[in-house]
């Protein structure tokens, strides 16, 4: 284990990485609030019920 | 070879923070465009379901934000040239080129997809045209060619509340249309405001603005001529079914200001303004701003109003 103070590249970096971990996981968190609104929707048909579905 | 160029070829992809990406996103821009889409998509009738609505925003947003990505990337070479530009993240060394291209690309088609998938295809395909129109036909073509740029290129930050409104109801109707018109109206003299106070960049940079091109005369003119020709269409938004008395009277005292100001652009000459350090100029710029808030806050006012049963014109009838 190193004591030495990280560069400030590494901060940079540790930085970007957690704001994308976090889109990532907002996006996870929009998809599958969109799919519960989409499927909630009165309008919503499943797949197979439509006409000529299968 | 100047510093910022030095500078900029020695970037190497992977050293950018979150922070520098996400200023590529142009974000004081997209305060305007989230604020608008969500006015256009709040005032459609009919009820969004809130997580749909929120989504739409987003996906607007981060369209937005995309093309100003793709701008960035196009523009570095006078981005670097203008003092107004020189810290954005491409001539600050801090973003590659390659990877501003890349970013915007990215975020361009996740935005119309999504926005497609949580809405519907009129209003994916109206961000897809946006995007389009900002930086192929205004980035690419006119801004370095014609000094009535910022005319055309207006369209493109004026779709939002559009885009809103084909979000929530699947069409585009009078309603929608003037909103774009509102802003494609607003946007001449507000830069032409600002571009009379931003002296010598866009010269310097090779754009030809119409300060540079026709002289400092005839944008004061411009000016005038534009503010008068965006009032009409300023108050009648209050007589289409999202207007009401609470829009025309904002829209009303924000125009006479906005006309106040452009008329004394225009009776100023260059010595004046240089004598109070272009003061009015100033002034003007910053009211253009208050004033495409207000007009839009007043619609969204209306909007609230009628949800209590007292927005629109309906409410001469409930006091009469």
């Amino acid at each position: 284990m190193s004591f030495r103070k990280p560069h400030e590249l590494h901060g940079r970096r540790f930085g970007r990485n957690l704001g994308l971990g976090i889109v990532l996981a907002g996006s996870v968190a929009l998809i599958f609030g969109l799919t519960i609104a989409k499927v909630s929707d009165d309008s919503f048909v499943v797949p197979t019920q439509v006409e000529g579905g299968y | 070879m100047s510093d910022a160029s030095l500078s900029a070829s020695q970037t190497q992809p992977g050293d950018a923070s979150f922070g520098d990406f996400f200023a590529l996103l142009k974000p004081r821009v997209m305060t305007l465009v989230v604020f608008t889409a969500l006015v256009g998509l709040l005032v459609a009738p009919g009820a969004v379901n809130p997580v749909i609505g929120f989504a739409a925003i987003l996906f607007i947003a981060v369209g937005g934000g995309a093309s100003g990505a793709l701008n960035m990337w196009w523009d570095a070479d006078i981005d670097r040239i203008m003092k107004r530009t020189r810290g954005r993240p491409i001539p600050a060394g801090k973003v590659s080129e390659g990877e501003a291209f890349g970013f915007g690309m990215a975020l361009s088609g996740i935005s119309v997809v999504m926005l497609g998938l949580a809405t519907n295809l009129v209003a994916a395909g109206l961000l897809a045209f946006t995007i389009f129109f900002y930086v192929v036909i205004y980035s690419m073509w006119l801004k370095r060619w014609t000094p009535q740029n910022i005319v055309i290129g207006g369209a493109a930050g004026a779709f939002p509340p559009m885009i809103g409104w084909a979000a929530a109801t699947g069409s585009v109707s009078i309603e929608a249309v003037l909103m774009f018109a509102l802003i494609f109206m607003w946007t001449p003299p507000h830069f032409w405001a600002l571009a009379l106070f931003m002296k010598g960049d866009y010269h310097e940079a090779g754009v030809p603005m119409l300060t540079v091109t026709h002289g400092r005369r005839a944008t004061r003119n411009h000016i005038l001529v534009y503010t008068l020709l965006l009032t009409p269409v300023a108050l009648a938004l209050a007589f289409t079914s999202i207007g009401g008395p609470l829009y025309l009277a904002v829209a009303l005292f924000y125009s006479l200001l906005f006309l106040k100001g452009a008329w004394e652009i225009w009776r100023r000459d260059e010595d004046m303004a240089e004598a109070d350090g272009y003061a009015n100029e100033k002034k003007v710029f910053k009211h253009s701003l208050y004033y495409l808030f207000a007009l839009f806050g007043a619609l969204w006012g209306e909007a609230i109003l009628t949800y209590y049963g007292f927005g629109g014109w309906q409410i001469l009838s409930v006091l009469g």
